[in-house]
């Protein structure tokens, strides 16, 4: 890890150690830098208390696409994760909570088989457990290398979704940046209550897709959580230092029926 | 290079095409019986190299040529083989939120003795017609307009039918203000709860979250020729190569065809297109698609409520290909 970081926001040269001390939220401008999904488990559940689960998915190259397994080697060797969620549970003010969390370091945070499967297994194990869901969406969309197998990972994690409404067990989203394409087309905008921390990219198409369709002028704040929770698809946007407060009270209010029984 | 559009490739069946028409007008206007036999020979003629032509060209359709197909403007739209299959239709356009995106069409229908409700996504096919259905490219009012018409289906216990034909949904501003993920997310929530039978079709352009958002089904069937792609070829040359116009490799690489979604067991069937796709005799294609859709329903009419909603779970629960390590 570097010994210094220049801030995204502010241009600051910043001390690595000073940062880290802040979960990466700048001290001069509060720029929130992208937290790694170890670190945003760290900085939110109770210390010691997460437990990975399904850590042995891994993905394959189901369509022999071009440069997706050296584009996995790459990733894995940049992060050491094995693909762009972490998942499991943990306890957040002692109350056990189903987590996944979105790697944007791993290929974009993309949404492939690996990540739909994480995903709707802690949906699930949420339902099951009768504990609340949290997920942390950090993703680009979905993954391109895996084609129509990618797409279907919409419906399917969606169906955890499903899963949770049925068990009558909250489910919480918080969008950070960025929080794209795939992912906020399906489980991410069907969550409960969504939480996003402030200027996280939220949107539908990319860049890139928006130009080629001929979207022409865009309002200063477009695809900006701010953006989204003006015109009502977030509820609450919420500084980092502050998230894990407000995460803690809605799964205790929300989930008190959960957790009575 | 590969052609760009269904024009450019089908050209030389095109041309065929019109120069027999022409030589029949020829031949209905001439009087003198021996030319009139020379030309109806050589129409003959014509007639035998052309259906070889499309036999040879469609035999042999790559995934970059059904891109091609699937797009071309003479193929039926959701409108045609509604109407084509469909006694009776009641377009109903309101979303009761904010307005009619006429890009999603949908209503109640009577489909061979039965009673349903029907949606899909709508192209236009000459300028006015396409700028008015917003190139089939759905807002988050369409998405809302099929899900309060499949909550309507699901309150009257009438099976939902769903046809996908768009390229995108619509990427702009507008959409985005109005939460165009979330209409999309809701979309397919509400289909995965549905206490009906739902069957989905695509029947030319499968394209992305905008065709997956009224594309989940108890059965899934896609047209012979149709294509379902997580991003356009284009778009994935333009990312991976950084050059949109090798949309042909990217097609292949994205293995977007109905033969793909079969083998990675994404679609229940294959409907069959006529000899030379669905836009060459759109009421035999009509009728091959109804007769899908019916058998599916009827193999649908047996489960229950729960049993509906639990099938479409565990269908679209299984739908992936990873492995474990170690
Ligand atoms: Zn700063």
């Amino acid at each position: 890890m570097a010994e210094f970081i220049k801030c995204s926001g502010c241009g600051r040269v910043l001390f690595h150690t000073e940062l880290m001390q802040s979960w990466k939220v700048c001290g001069h401008c509060g720029w929130h830098h992208r937290l790694s999904a170890r670190e945003r488990i760290e900085a939110t559940f109770d210390p010691g208390t997460f437990e990975e689960l399904d850590a042995d998915l891994v993905s394959v190259d189901p369509l022999g696409f071009p440069e997706y397994r050296e584009k996995l080697a790459a990733a894995e060797q940049k992060t050491g994760l094995r693909d762009a969620i972490v998942s499991g549970m943990a306890r957040l003010d002692g109350l056990p909570v189903s987590v996944a969390v979105s790697d944007f370091a791993f290929m974009g945070g993309s949404m492939g088989s690996v990540a739909g499967e994480k995903i709707v297994r802690s949906l699930e194990r949420a339902a099951e457990r009768r504990c609340a869901a949290i997920q942390f969406c950090a993703s680009g969309g979905a993954r391109m290398q895996e084609g129509m197998l990618s797409l279907m990972q919409l419906p399917k994690t969606n169906a955890g979704v499903q899963r949770c409404r049925d068990a009558g067990v909250p489910y919480i989203a918080v969008f950070t940046d960025p929080t794209m394409a795939g992912v906020l087309a399906s489980y991410a905008s069907v969550a409960d209550v969504i939480l996003a921390e402030p200027r996280a990219m939220v949107g539908f198409a990319g860049a890139r897709v928006s130009k080629q369709a001929g979207v022409g002028k865009v309002p200063d704040d477009f695809q900006m959580a701010e953006f989204a929770h003006k015109h009502g698809f977030i509820d609450r946007i919420v500084a980092r230092g502050e998230l894990r407060d407000v995460l803690a009270a809605l799964v205790r209010i929300l989930g008190a029926r959960c957790y009575a029984g | 290079m590969p052609a760009k559009t269904w024009k450019e490739w089908e050209g030389p069946v095109l041309e065929l095409q019109d120069g027999i028409a022409k030589l029949r007008q020829m031949a209905a206007k001439e009087a003198d019986s021996a030319k009139r036999k020379a030309l109806e020979s050589k129409i003959a003629e014509y007639e035998a190299r052309l259906a070889k032509y499309i036999d040879t060209q469609y035999s042999q359709l790559g995934p970059w040529e059904k891109v091609l197909v699937a797009r071309a403007e003479p193929r039926p739209y959701t409108l045609d083989f509604i109407q084509a299959i469909c006694s009776e239709f009641i377009e109903l356009e309101g979303d009761r939120r904010y307005g009619n995106d006429p890009a999603i069409v949908g209503g109640p229908a009577v489909f061979r003795g039965r009673p349903i409700v029907i949606l899909g996504h709508q192209k236009g096919r000459n300028i006015q017609q396409r700028q008015y259905r917003n190139f089939g490219m759905a807002k988050p009012e369409g998405y809302r307009k099929a899900i309060r018409l499949m909550q309507m289906a699901d309150r009257f216990g009438l099976p939902v039918v769903a046809l996908l034909d768009t390229p995108a949904a619509d990427p702009g501003v507008d959409s985005e203000s109005r939460g165009i993920s979330e209409a999309i997310a809701d979309s397919i929530l509400t289909m995965l709860g549905l206490r009906v039978p739902t069957v989905a079709a695509v029947i030319g352009e499968g394209g992305s979250g905008g065709a997956i958002g009224i594309g989940v089904g108890n059965h899934v069937l896609m047209l012979e020729h149709a294509v379902y792609s997580v991003i356009p070829p284009e778009g994935c040359a333009a990312i991976l190569w950084r050059q949109p116009e090798r949309g042909d490799e990217a097609a292949a690489a994205l293995r977007l065809t109905a033969q793909s979604a079969m083998e990675l067991g994404l679609i229940d069937r294959i409907v069959p297109e006529p000899k030379g796709g669905a836009h060459r005799a759109p009421d035999v294609a009509a009728l091959s698609l109804g007769d899908e859709l019916e058998r599916s329903l009827k193999e649908l009419s047996g489960l229950t409520p729960e049993e509906l909603r639990e099938q479409r779970y565990r269908k679209y629960r299984s739908m992936g290909v990873f492995g474990t390590a170690g």
